[in-house]
């Protein structure tokens, strides 16, 4: 296998994103071509020779599924309250709430207090530096009483604010304190937002796509661990 | 290190408004490195006498930055790093990061390769449990239990090895299904283990289950309630011993499962012995599971096509298994290129050690260690 990832500085970093743009393909709204599952190995098996060439332009973009309108009582009801704030989709059979950054407590409380959305699995980030709002903020819940789950997902801008969902969920507690470790995500209404993974005077979030992945704190690790350097 | 005043803040340990009275509040430190913490874990407790008034964990010793390993490899590549954060269930942790990135490539695993998968995650799940147990009644005062369960266990180990190669870390299986056909005899192997460890399981339970020290130990110690167990997020055994009868295995099902007659066992106490009984029925089920598994294995591939540079189409995706200790999620972002945009792994043992707070209010120093024992965690995952 070809290893060109040795080199510390350049992260993937999403090339096919453009600014402003959800993590999925464009043009996933309406009207998107049906999904053509089989098509995917072959288009990829054609890809096969360019393995450890420069990535040149794709010869032919693979034709996998895209994201479709999800269409629910559930959505019908959210988009009643909140209009075109909530974006619906369902890409590969899992559903996903695309909202605005303004409705995120409510629309977590009605999730869980009315759509019996009742455990939290997950709270994380993910960072696109290009984008101009630059952290997609996503909760992965799941309802007992419905066997469903659904992500709701909303972009945020560095520095911007999230309110926290400890009062929803007290799971999200730890969550949150990772994604903010992780990512420098300021969640408002935490009961003690600080880092849990790293330790607290470390400087930087390891999990945006600018840190590097020798990259460190060689202050803290001067000062605390009395070596020159953790590499 | 760091600061320990200001990780305990949360703990309400304003020196001026204590009060004569309250002077024998004492914070105890107990761990990063205490044989039963399982791992390097650090609890401050703050005490009153022996009671445990609350407490918080300090984590992040093992923390290798796993997350942002993977978005420097590709797929393929970084399939051998999850064995290493729940390493006692390694074959679980690369079922569900597999299972992921088949989904985000819209492919599936052909059947006899799911069998195979199911074969050898239900061993590891019994290799967990005996682990798991060992270690807990040896933290309460048992020893005999950690050499009857590391003895069977190696006959698991042992299988993992000749198919494989490797006991611990297995990296058992590839994206598109099993790189590895079973080997010569695999089947007879599986039955024979069957065989051998349905009657130690009971072996193990007349050593503890009606064993008075033991019942003392552990019923009504560290008791949560379903409701808390949701609301914490805890799965997996726990959760089921809170009385909630909730197994992805069978909620929405993946690899073979679908196909397998069995059980999911709950308790009604949510205690640490109801937990410690439900994980003894699971053994029993998940060997009902390699029974059925082996005698109903398909022949046919164990691959799949895949691509050997797998470049997802752009997406995300999330995919969850019922690891051994819980619910065990993948999310995955693709951009489309060979490296995954961002992996996150959602542990259950980091989300159900969110709960020690909770469940250890009100016991005593002694139980924190059948509690945290109970729990079930590596801190190889808590911490990844």
């Amino acid at each position: 296998m070809p290893d060109d990832t040795t080199s510390p500085a350049p992260p993937p970093e999403g090339g096919p994103k453009s600014a402003a743009e959800p993590p999925v393909p464009s043009g996933a709204t309406a009207g998107s071509p049906s999904p053509v599952p089989p098509a995917t190995p072959p288009a990829a098996a054609a890809e096969k020779p360019a393995a450890a060439a420069p990535p040149k332009p794709a010869p032919a973009k693979p034709a996998g599924p895209v994201p479709v309108v999800w269409e629910s009582a559930l959505v019908a009801k959210l988009k009643g309250q909140f209009g075109s704030g909530v974006e619906a989709l369902t890409y590969l059979g899992q559903n996903y709430l695309q909202v605005d950054r303004s409705l995120i407590p409510n629309i977590l409380q009605i999730l869980r207090d009315e759509e019996q959305f009742d455990y939290c699995v997950d709270v994380t980030a993910v960072h696109y530096p290009k984008r101009e709002r630059q952290f997609d903020v996503l909760w992965i819940l799941y309802s007992f009483a419905r066997n469903e789950r659904v992500r709701v997902k909303t972009q945020i801008a560095e520095g911007e604010h999230i309110p926290s969902a400890v009062s929803i969920w007290p799971t999200a507690n730890w969550l949150e304190r990772e994604a903010y470790d992780m990512f420098g995500i300021q969640f408002v209404g935490h009961p003690e937002l600080k880092r849990i993974l790293l330790p607290d005077g470390w400087k930087g979030h390891p999990l945006r796509k600018d840190y590097g992945i020798i990259q460190q704190d060689q202050e803290w690790v001067q000062i605390n661990l009395g070596i020159e350097s953790g590499q | 290190m760091t600061d320990s005043t200001s990780s305990v803040s949360h703990l309400d340990l304003d020196e001026s408004k204590k009060t004569f009275l309250d002077a024998n509040e004492l914070i105890l430190n107990m761990g990063p490195q205490h044989p039963a913490t399982h791992g390097v874990l650090r609890v401050i407790l703050r005490l009153d006498g022996e009671k445990v008034l609350g407490l918080e964990c300090v984590i992040g010793y093992l923390h290798r930055g796993v997350e942002k390993i993977a978005e420097h490899r590709t797929y393929t590549m970084f399939n051998p790093y999850v064995d290493r954060m729940d390493y006692v269930a390694a074959v679980s942790n690369g079922l569900g990061y597999c299972e992921a990135v088949e989904k985000l490539l819209n492919i599936e695993a052909p059947p006899r390769a799911n069998y195979i998968r199911v074969i050898l995650t239900e061993l590891n799940r019994v290799a967990s449990h005996q682990l798991w147990l060992g270690t807990h009644a040896l933290d309460i005062g048992a020893m005999t239990p950690l050499f009857y369960t590391f003895r069977d266990r190696e006959e698991i180990l042992k299988i993992f090895e000749k198919y494989c190669g490797a006991r611990l870390t297995t990296h058992a299986f590839r994206i598109g299904g099993c790189q590895y056909e079973t080997y010569e005899g695999f089947e007879k192997d599986v039955k024979k283990f069957i065989s051998f460890v349905a009657p130690k399981i009971d072996e193990y339970e007349e050593l503890l289950t009606t064993n008075r020290i033991w019942v003392e130990r552990t019923k009504n110690v560290g008791t949560i309630s379903a409701k808390d167990c949701i609301a914490y997020g805890v799965t997996g055994p726990v959760l089921r011993a809170s009385g909630v009868k909730w197994d992805i295995r069978k909620a929405q099902p993946y690899a073979a499962y679908s196909k397998f007659d069995f059980e999911v066992p709950t308790g009604q106490n949510g205690d640490t012995y109801d937990r410690y009984l439900v994980r003894m029925a699971e053994m029993r089920q998940s060997l009902r599971i390699i029974q059925q598994a082996v005698d109903g294995i398909p022949e046919g591939p164990i691959m799949a096509k895949v691509s050997k540079v797998m470049k997802p189409p752009v997406g995300e995706i999330y995919h969850s298994i019922e690891a051994p200790k819980g619910e065990l999620g993948y999310f995955i972002v693709s951009d489309g290129s060979t490296q995954p945009y961002r992996v996150r792994v959602r542990p259950p043992s980091f989300v159900n050690l969110q709960a020690l707070d909770l469940m250890c209010r009100g016991q005593l120093v002694a139980d924190v260690i059948a509690v945290i024992g109970t729990l079930d965690i590596v801190l190889g995952e808590v911490d990844r």
